[in-house]
């Protein structure tokens, strides 16, 4: 326990003074609870209700709108659809993080040749990968976390009562407090298994980031109307990627081989 | 305190390391000199279970490796061939992270007296990238200490170091030697095995010898004294050629050099032999070679064996 920790200390003392890892960790959550709210607060400014109730008019949006809106204005109902796609954004945000953590962390620690004197310690495989996974999904998790909250309490101020709890549902709460840290894992398991065979952290960042693509799916579904994401599909989501997240944990330790990691990079 | 028993590594179809058999007891500074590809740092690893050795034996601080590795890396030292510092954190802080992971007691104290052993106390808090290349190195022997291993491999300990450093590192050593400790070293620098070194092996794939740096001297170039004359040697050919005991002869300007078994009891007679046909001796000594000189003429054998 004593040596995952003394791990992850290291790796954050480490990636974090990269201004790059940073940067994702820390203003890509920020930026992501701050867009809808200024958006929210822009649209009130503009008196949004006349604006949009032409268009909600159209009958294809108001179909798309469908369920969320029943007994709300077209305005409104734009603003409930609006915050729905941003929350699915809260569920994705945090995979690009860990994959950033990751990818650095082992690819760097490839690149400075500091694998062997960390291997040549009484370290076992499952600690080194532990301290690996939990330093990348930490920071992604909190960050997410906090900026779920900024964001929560931001469109609670700014947005009408009534768009307010159309919006939230415990879906949402399902899929930041649970979906996401479990995505955020499946992430970081990916990014330790793709780092450990490629040698450069960008290379490694972005082969890992293909974990993003399923999910933009369902943020593309959900915008078009094809999927209306609920407490079930929640449910499921969180299922799936837990059974997905032991597999690829599992997977994790049997490829990280200690002599190939060590001896296939020169 | 290491021993080997057909200890092989190939890596695919590269035969690395061949069935290489080796005892070295405690205490020994054990010199392993080979160019480069040689399998030098192969074996190390499969030493300290970096490394799965494709077959043979190895005992390494009492334990099987294969079966202990938990123990071998936690008895063992290690100097990695880079010394793969993490370069954002200071000198300290990359010490206590293995003083932790080697599970040390003390881990302030144990990073302090290295620090200052090594003489990198003053730059304690700077970060490890901008040290010098010798100071990664100092920094790097630190860490093989910080858990006061009985067995120490340093993979070219040197090898980057300037000629200060090196002596710096040299009496460090002799002091773990003196400590008891067995050091495994790996070394392009022969002089530095030579000085060393209580036994030195030659090893290119296989091994080639095994023998204290006297010995090999011996082995190779027997022992050779040299008379220098003054004027021509050549004349003096037939004086010495006839006795029984000198086993080559090499004339060379004014110096004469001979190879002799025992030259403490032969070398009298020879001062007679030659004073007395005339020779006007101005110095006598023993000639000895390098153990470079016996790496040298030790490989150039290898290749045409
Ligand atoms: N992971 C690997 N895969 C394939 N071949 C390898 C691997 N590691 C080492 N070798 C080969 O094994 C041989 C021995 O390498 P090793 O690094 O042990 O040599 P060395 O004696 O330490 O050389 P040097 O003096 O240059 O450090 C070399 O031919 C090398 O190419
Ligand atoms: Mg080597």
């Amino acid at each position: 326990m004593d040596k995952i920790t003394t791990i992850v200390g290291k790796e954050w003392s480490e990636v974090f003074k990269n201004k790059l890892v940073l940067f994702s960790v820390l203003f890509l959550p920020l930026i992501l609870a701050v867009i809808p709210l200024v958006m929210l607060f822009v649209f009130r400014q503009a008196g949004a209700d006349a604006a949009l109730s032409a268009e909600l008019n159209d009958p294809e949006i108001a179909a798309l709108a469908g369920e969320m809106c029943v007994g709300l204005s077209a305005g409104d109902c734009t603003l409930v659809y609006t915050l729905n796609l941003f929350v699915l954004m809260f569920m994705i945000l945090p995979v690009a993080i860990p994959v950033t953590i990751a990818a650095y962390s082992i690819v760097g620690e490839k690149t400075t040749r500091s694998l062997e004197p960390l291997l040549a310690t009484p370290i076992t495989t499952v600690e080194l990968l532990t301290a690996k996974i939990v330093a990348a999904i930490v920071p992604a998790i909190l960050a997410t976390w906090l900026a779920f909250a900024i964001f929560l309490v931001g469109a609670r101020l700014l947005a009408p009562p009534a768009v307010f709890s159309a919006f939230f549902a415990i879906h949402w709460l399902l899929a930041v407090l649970v979906v996401a840290p479990l995505l955020t894992l499946l992430a970081a398991c990916v990014a330790v298994i793709v780092s450990s065979r490629v040698s450069d952290p960008r290379v490694a960042e972005q082969l890992s980031s293909v974990v993003i693509l399923p999910l933009i799916l369902l943020v593309v579904g959900q915008a078009v109307g094809l999927i209306l994401i609920d407490r079930q599909i929640m449910v499921l989501l969180a299922v799936v990627v837990l059974v997905l997240d032991v597999g690829l944990v599992y997977l994790a330790v049997r490829l990280f081989q200690r002599e190939t990691i060590l001896t296939r990079w020169k | 305190m290491i021993q080997t028993e057909n200890l092989t590594k190939s890596f695919g179809d590269h035969l690395a390391v061949d069935r290489l058999t080796l005892d070295i007891g405690e205490g020994e500074v054990f010199g392993f000199l080979g160019p480069n590809g040689a399998g030098k740092t192969t074996t190390i690893r499969m030493l300290t279970s970096l490394i799965a050795p494709t077959a043979g034996r190895a005992r390494v601080a009492g334990y099987e490796v294969g079966r202990d590795d938990d123990q071998i890396r936690r008895h063992v030292g290690i100097l990695t061939e880079t010394p793969g510092m993490y370069d954002r954190l200071s000198a300290r802080r990359n010490l206590s992270i293995f003083a932790r992971l080697y599970e040390v007691e003390r881990v302030d104290a144990q990073v302090e007296k290295y620090l200052k052993l090594l003489g990198l106390w003053e730059r304690r808090d700077d970060a490890v990238g901008e040290f010098s290349k010798g100071m990664r190195q100092k920094l790097a022997i630190a860490r093989a200490l910080l858990h006061e291993p009985r067995v120490l491999f340093l993979d070219e300990p040197t090898a980057a170091l300037d000629p200060e450093a090196s002596r710096l590192v040299h009496d460090f050593v002799t002091e773990l030697k003196g400590q008891g400790r067995t050091i495994f070293l790996c070394t392009h620098n022969l002089d530095e095995a030579d000085r060393l070194c209580d036994r030195v092996a030659v090893f290119k794939t296989h091994l080639r010898v095994v023998d204290t740096p006297g010995k090999l001297r011996r082995q190779v170039y027997g022992r050779q004294v040299v008379f220098h004359l003054c004027g021509a040697a050549e004349a003096f050919l037939p004086v010495v050629s006839g006795l029984p005991f000198v086993s080559a002869i090499e004339a060379d300007a004014g110096k004469l050099i001979l190879t002799l078994d025992d030259p403490e009891s032969h070398n009298p007679d020879l001062v007679r032999a030659l004073v007395a046909a005339g020779a006007d001796i101005q110095f006598v000594g023993e000639l000895r070679y390098s153990l470079e000189d016996v790496y040298l003429q030790l490989m150039k054998d290898g290749v045409d064996a």
